[in-house]
């Protein structure tokens, strides 16, 4: 699928990984940090005056916005006057749009066959739609907003099969966690990651995106996932383009198959300070905590807020822990509203934010300090990412992250909520 | 701005998979425009190298182990590590988008699991770019780094992408005055 989405882009009838192209780009992103330099970069150095395509361009104001300091005042004005003078269609200003990662695929902006380039590494989350979406630079970007062309090495695929179904209380995030913590944060080092079998058919799209969202967690460079009746579902009504979808050939040549039986799969954590340091939730369940956070473009749509509402329901958080959760969008904030979660959460005690990277990035409202510990629903826990470099960073799913935050140490949400209610995913 | 043919410093060496939030704390991603700055807080969430930018002399050489750069597509980690002084990045293999990132600057790095294995703090060496040869005084040895596919050598030969979007929009200009 890679291949063809790369081939189509370079005009090519076929390319092999290894390739060195030059490709056509269906869709970009920036955001706040990453805008001002690739705008400066592309105006001052390239010597471009438009860029190439502005209804093809998404911007958001997500990182350090609203702005946490002065410094990040004038690089959200720098992001939003160029975005003006650009004329990019899709600009979302502070309190209209959220975490690019959310918003974007929330939009109907990226879409199953295209070619799509972020810069954030995260971009990768798009794939989970069926296209091939990589997080690139700021110079990268600046080519990008140029010329609408980029140069990709075209990469290997590495095919992961996931057998049979996930157990309950068992969601995409241990999933992800556990094939990291099997292939090691270098595991699929600037390579494909194609997600394969029975097991995605019942994990749906909100959480299908947090497994490619993690790509980067094992260095890919893109993870993808087959077109299906789920993704069909998702963009109807959302897509603002036509699309074309791709499938791989059954003869497709893979460097490297993993098979995993998903059953199997336990409730997991990613242990500080890798994302690759896996362990079931047993090994680490009593874990003192002092902070828990529930946000980022991982995990905090709004399926993931309905889990973290069912099992805080008529809870509050534990004496010495702050539970801090920040939506992943505006909509997604809307959604919460909507139905009552907002009021769970307030009641039960947590800190409800605005809809930004925050915490996770060790931006603002939620930074840690020396030797605290966190349980987060993020997807990074190298050394410093959340603030001090002594802070300990557990990742989870959002369950196990309120059930934890209602006892104060890391807790398997059954002890805490008998069963999940039908119809909360 | 093109590449020397040599370069010679003194090296300081680092693990495996050094990700960007220890190469840059994000926190310093408001100093995005500001290159300097950003060389002062280099390494600096690598535990024990909190002062580790204010030791480098200018055109010491940095050399890791495995997928160094891993992590953020933050361009702030090749450009703090430059920032700092550092004239060359050797390591036994790269993340993608930090190698993007290096390449994309004109920023030299190599690829040398052989010199990442063998060299020590504080080493002397001499890189022959062109060649792919490191060269170390210090034990008398000498490493080879792995060739670049041509495209990629010939934008670090350019200075990086800047000079080449530049060439592609001057050549889009040209076409469409000839089709007039």
């Amino acid at each position: 699928m890679t291949e063809k989405i790369l081939a189509r882009g370079a005009g090519k009838e076929t390319v092999v990984p290894g390739d060195l192209l030059l490709a056509k780009v269906d869709f970009a992103m920036g955001h706040d940090l990453t805008i001002p330099p690739a705008g400066r970069i592309m105006r001052e150095q390239m010597g471009a005056d438009k860029i190439w395509d502005p209804e093809r361009v998404a911007v958001t104001q997500d990182h350090f916005q609203p702005a946490k300091d002065a410094a990040s005042a004038t690089l959200g004005r720098l992001t939003r006057e160029f975005s003006q003078q650009m004329g990019i269609k899709w600009y979302f200003e502070v309190g209209q749009g959220g975490i690019c990662h959310t918003v974007l695929p929330e939009n109907g902006l990226v879409l199953p066959g295209e070619l799509i380039v972020g810069a954030d590494s995260h971009s990768c989350t798009y794939g989970a739609l069926n296209n091939f979406a990589t997080g690139i630079g700021s110079t990268d970007l600046a080519c990008v907003l140029a010329l609408g062309e980029l140069w990709f090495r075209v990469p290997e695929t590495l095919k992961f099969v996931y057998h049979n179904r996930l157990k309950e209380w068992v969601e995409a995030k241990d999933l992800i966690l556990y094939v990291i913590g099997q292939i090691g944060v270098d595991g699929a080092r600037s390579k494909a990651m194609e997600h394969t079998g029975e097991a995605l058919k019942y994990i749906d799209m909100e959480a299908r995106l947090t497994m490619t969202n993690m790509a980067i967690e094992a260095g890919a460079k893109n993870g993808i996932m087959e077109f299906d009746e789920v993704t069909k579902q998702y963009l109807d009504g959302r897509a603002k383009r036509p699309y074309t979808p791709v499938t791989s050939d059954p003869d497709a040549k893979y460097e490297k198959l993993f098979e995993f039986d998903a059953e199997k799969v336990e409730l997991g954590v990613a242990k500080p300070m890798s994302p690759d340091n896996y362990a079931p939730l047993s090994e680490v369940a009593g874990t003192k905590l002092d902070q828990v956070f529930i946000g980022s473009c991982t995990n905090s749509r709004i399926t993931d807020l309905r889990r973290a509402a069912a099992i805080l329901e008529g809870h509050k958080v534990a004496p010495g822990v702050r539970l801090i959760i920040t939506p992943s969008s505006h909509q997604v904030a809307i959604q919460a509203e909507k139905e009552g979660l907002i009021g769970t959460f307030l009641a039960a005690g947590a800190a409800w934010t605005t809809a930004t990277c925050g915490a996770c990035l060790g931006g603002h409202m939620g930074v840690l300090g020396e030797g605290e510990v966190c349980l987060s629903t993020t997807n990074r826990n190298f050394p410093g990412r959340m603030g001090h470099p002594k802070a300990q960073v557990y990742l989870s799913n959002p369950a196990v992250a309120a059930a934890s935050a209602v006892t104060g140490v890391i807790t398997h949400p059954g002890e805490v909520l008998s069963k999940m209610p039908a119809g909360i995913r | 701005m093109t590449l020397p043919k040599t370069l010679r410093g003194r090296v300081w060496k680092f693990g495996d998979n050094i990700d960007t939030d220890q190469v840059i704390p994000a926190k310093y991603a408001i100093y995005s425009l500001d290159e300097k700055e950003l060389g002062k807080h280099a390494m600096e969430g690598v535990p024990g190298h909190e002062t580790w930018a204010s030791q480098v002399t200018a055109g010491d050489i940095l050399v890791a182990g495995s997928n160094f750069g891993c992590g953020s597509s933050r361009e702030i980690a090749p450009v703090a590590i430059r920032g700092a002084g550092i004239s060359l990045v050797i390591a036994d293999s790269f993340a993608r988008i930090f190698f993007r990132n290096a390449i994309n600057m004109g920023y030299p790095i190599l690829q040398s699991p052989q010199a990442a294995e063998a060299v020590e703090e504080g080493d002397e060496l001499e890189v022959d770019l062109e060649e792919g040869i490191i060269r170390n005084f210090t034990k008398g040895d000498e490493y080879r780094a792995e060739a670049f596919p041509p495209f990629m050598t010939e934008l670090l030969r350019m200075g990086g992408l800047v000079p080449w979007v530049r060439k592609q929009l001057e050549e889009r200009r040209q076409s469409v005055a000839a089709r007039g």
